[in-house]
């Protein structure tokens, strides 16, 4: 799932520390009468205005997709620590990590009465890889066979040299995807994949009412699913102020809801959903205003928790900047590394809430090593970066006459780590450094797809499912979606494309490993911190937690 | 009379496009694709992003994206926004709650401005009258934001007489939070031009004259005092309008109001040039007529004054 603006500044703002935890579970205050909980109420949410119809194929926001998650069952889901398991799937197998069979639960309904077999999957992901239906996530489903000529555009280069791209798929289904009966969904990938079942929670896949495929945008309005909760009522998303949830009665799997129901609040601001915690007008938020993050722990005693993220966020330097090019460029990239004092600021800077990288994937993910060959950069050595400068000005005298400038969006708090980054390779390599000021996200974005930043530039990345080949296959492989700086390596292409035709996820987390040792080899982007996410709640509820990814596990929570 | 607002209405024109037309340029200046910004780190197949850009004719130059937004503009048809929601239904729900804010707001500040006003013009130089001027003078000093997180923090979660927040469903009780600290500043403006205006007429001739024919006090102060100091005030209060519904926007994100401020505030953010354009439209048509009816007002007040030769 992307960074939103909002979750870029939740990024910032909404993380704390492993060492803070203490995990503060329990209902606090409460008698033994009330731990129990209150199965029939409904808790309110901190969340704010979906940017799509909630189509689980079109969701890739959070706001949005914490709705559809709670509204859509498929496959398999994701457990507290991010393990896939089976939810509507009975199994998935597959000899060759090629060719799937997919068991599908028989006798599963959607809230309309709809049933739910093989075929309501195929159509799905069907209708969600066809190009001119323009679903956001329809990419999900490039690894299977004939996905090229479903997802098919037309590119026409105008009279101003721009191109536009039109949909023009060759086909209506894909080749590889077939319902030979009720139960049973055949998939045929394009090349073997070790991991593909892992995505198989993932919104993308979840299976979508014969409605929702022939007007999606009105069953987006009021969207019915097999999920554990359902709308309330037609109309329940009041655009800009909330969307009621209540439990589906009917669910039966593994996150049955231990409440009534949940209303999520539109917030544009996450100071009021503080306020309105604190007065127990909300009930649970993830996103904290930065002004509460030293705060937050004594205000609300007991009633928060805080665990760590599958995020990633990196400082990368272009490969087409001067300066950093060839065996020079190398041990510059290598001596800028070793002068960010990590600890330093992660503890002062972000007061805490946040603990230096290990590796270009984050802790939490299945498979993550520490101590990898080439990690040794990540430590703050001055002395050494130094010496690595002074290496590369022999090979190749460094181009001063700019100073070196780190470009971000200057929302949500990011000007003072920057800050703190800069001054660290000032005093450390001698050189000047100074944050290069954005406005607005979209403004460094557009810079760095037109290769234009004169310098470095801040960038993040968030899991769309826990595999490790997520963290780095969409952003450091060779034409990937998100490797704007378009980082290429054939070596790392080759051990990702190994890892994923490993036959076991033991063996492919091996290659992926590897492959992350050419990248410390490399280093396209400098891995600057891991991060947690705190969550509070109100006095109205006994307890909550968060997934893998950080979104509230809302059908968890119980209510006093 | 008539023809004195036919030709107001007509200057209407002129104003109205000249100001879209520079909010829509500002809108349109401002860097960085706004397609590509509501995907962050994660972007869509390239089709996705061609067709939004077609859909909301992005891909066009200036004059033609603005030629369009006139002509659904004169239609009728606002289109969508970025999110796919029409324009028209979100500023249908946005605008009643920001003008009962506004309303409420105003009330406050005409109703206890105009009354502590009278009362201190007429005892200038009392105890009231400078109890009232240093705490207006308070009330000016400090930033509306400080006043809103403190009435909310005082109000709202310490006492709890309030809630902090508006939210969802807003009406008249749960608006009042808010419109105080909205109304408060412009309350200590109109407090300070009554006051004096009404300390200056004190002593016109005309009011020794009423009080000399044997008026009674009440009389004197109301028909005669009062009446006659309004016009400034009234110029400022309807001024004053077009601020508060478009000026909301500090107060509304502390009060989380779904108001006209959020949603322009939210817009800006995404560079959503046809629905900040029509947010400024429409506030363009209140600033009008709120100046029309003081114009109007005007006459009422001091029947001297003639709008046709």
């Amino acid at each position: 799932m992307r960074f939103t603006r909002t979750s870029k500044a939740l990024g910032i703002v909404a993380i704390a520390a492993l060492a803070l935890t203490g995990c503060g579970g329990g209902g606090s205050t409460g008698g033994s009468s009330t731990a129990a909980g209150d199965p029939n109420k409904v808790i309110t949410a901190y969340s704010n205005e979906p940017q799509n119809p909630l189509l689980p194929a079109n969701t890739n926001e959070v706001y949005g997709g914490r709705v559809v998650n709670l509204l859509f069952e498929g496959l398999r889901s994701y457990d507290a620590n991010g393990k896939a398991v089976n939810a509507l799937a009975d199994s998935i197998e597959s000899s060759d990590a090629q060719n799937w069979t997919i068991k599908v639960k028989q006798g599963t309904k959607f809230t309309n009465g709809e049933a739910i077999t093989a075929k309501t999957f195929v159509d799905s992901w069907n209708f969600a890889a066809n190009s001119k239906n323009l679903q956001n996530n329809g990419f999900f489903f490039e690894s299977i066979a004939g996905y090229d000529d479903v997802s098919a555009v037309n590119s026409v280069k105008g009279a101003d040299g721009k191109t536009t791209t039109t949909p023009a798929p060759k086909a209506d289904t894909m080749s590889g995807l077939q319902a030979t009966d009720d139960s049973t969904i055949t998939v045929k990938l394009a090349q073997p994949e070790a991991d593909w079942s892992l995505r198989l929670g993932y919104s993308a896949f979840y299976p979508l009412p014969s409605a929702a495929l022939t007007d999606p945008k009105t069953f987006g309005e009021n969207p019915v699913g097999n999920g554990p909760y359902k709308f309330e009522k037609q109309g329940s998303w009041v655009h800009d102020q909330s969307i009621t949830l209540v439990k589906n009665a009917d669910y039966k799997g593994t996150r049955e809801a231990k409440n009534g129901g949940v209303t999520f609040k539109f917030y544009t601001d996450p100071g009021p959903a503080y306020t309105d915690l604190q007065s127990d007008n909300l009930d649970i938020t993830d996103v904290l205003p930065s002004n509460a993050l030293k705060t937050y722990v004594n205000d609300f005693p007991d009633r928060n928790a805080t665990k760590a993220v599958a995020t990633d966020s990196t400082l990368n330097i272009p490969g087409y900047n001067p300066n950093f090019q060839g065996e020079a460029g190398k041990l510059r990239r290598q001596a800028l590394s070793y002068a960010i004092n990590r600890e330093e600021i992660a503890k002062v800077v972000f007061n805490g809430t946040r603990t230096p990288a290990k590796a270009f994937a984050p802790p939490v993910i299945d498979g993550f090593k520490e101590g990898l060959k080439g990690s040794e950069v990540l430590n703050f050595d001055p002395a050494k970066a130094k010496d690595l400068w002074a290496q590369a000005d022999k090979i190749q005298p460094y181009d001063a006459s700019k100073p070196l400038q780190i470009a971000s969006n200057t929302d949500g708090g990011n000007k003072e780590w920057i800050d703190a980054v800069a001054n660290g390779f000032k005093n450390n390599l001698g050189i000047q450094a100074e944050i290069q000021p954005f406005a607005k996200f979209a403004e460094v974005l557009n810079l760095r797809k037109s290769q234009q930043l004169p310098g470095l530039t801040r960038a993040g990345w968030q899991g769309d499912y826990p595999s490790l080949y997520n963290f780095l296959g969409p952003v450091w492989a060779t034409g990937a979606s998100s490797n704007y700086e378009k980082y290429s390596n054939p070596e790392f292409d080759k051990l990702l494309k190994e890892g994923l035709a490993a036959k076991s996820t033991d063996e492919a987390n091996a290659k992926f490993n590897q492959a992350q040792e050419i990248l410390f080899q490399d280093l396209p982007g400098l891995p600057l911190w891991d991060q947690a996410r705190p969550i509070v709640w109100s006095n109205n509820i006994v307890k909550a937690e968060t997934g893998w990814n950080g979104e509230i596990l809302y059908y968890g929570i119980t209510a006093k | 009379m008539i023809r004195f607002i036919l030709r107001r209405l007509l200057q209407v024109i002129p104003v109205f496009l000249g100001t879209t037309l520079l909010v829509y340029y500002m809108v349109f200046a401002l860097p960085g694709d706004p397609i590509a910004a509501l995907f962050g780190d994660r972007q869509p197949p390239q089709a996705v992003i061609d067709t939004l850009r077609s859909q909301y004719h992005l891909d066009q130059p200036f004059w033609v994206q603005y030629g369009l937004f006139l002509k659904n503009l004169f239609t009728f048809n606002l289109g969508n926004d970025f999110t796919g929601q029409p324009i028209a239904a979100s500023l249908a729900r946005v605008f009643p709650v920001t003008a009962m804010l506004a309303v409420e707001a105003l009330a406050i500040q005409a109703i206890f401005g105009v009354a502590f006003g009278v009362f201190a013009g007429l005892r200038r130089g009392g105890w009231f009258d400078s109890t009232v001027l240093v705490a207006s003078l308070v009330v000016i000093a400090v930033p509306t934001f400080v006043l809103g997180f403190v009435f909310q923090l005082v109000f709202g979660v310490k006492l709890g007489w309030a809630k902090p927040t508006v939210g969802a469903n807003a009406d008249w009780v749960t608006l009042l939070l808010p419109a105080v600290v909205l109304g408060l500043v412009s309350f200590a403006y109109v407090l300070r031009l009554t006051r004096a205006s009404v300390s200056e007429n004190m002593n016109a001739d005309y009011v020794r004259t009423a009080t000399a024919k044997g008026l009674s006090r009440p009389r004197v102060v109301l028909a005669h005092i009062l009446r006659n100091s309004l016009i400034p005030v009234v110029t400022y209060l309807g001024a004053n309008l077009g601020g508060l519904m478009g000026g909301a926007i500090v107060t509304e994100g502390i009060f989380n109001v779904p108001g006209v401020g959020n949603k322009l505030y939210q817009a800006v953010l995404r560079s959503e040039g046809p629905t900040i354009v029509s947010i400024v439209s429409v506030l363009v048509l209140v600033f009008v007529v709120a100046n029309l009816l003081v114009d109007l007002l005007y006459a009422w007040l001091d029947p001297r004054i003639r709008y046709d030769q």
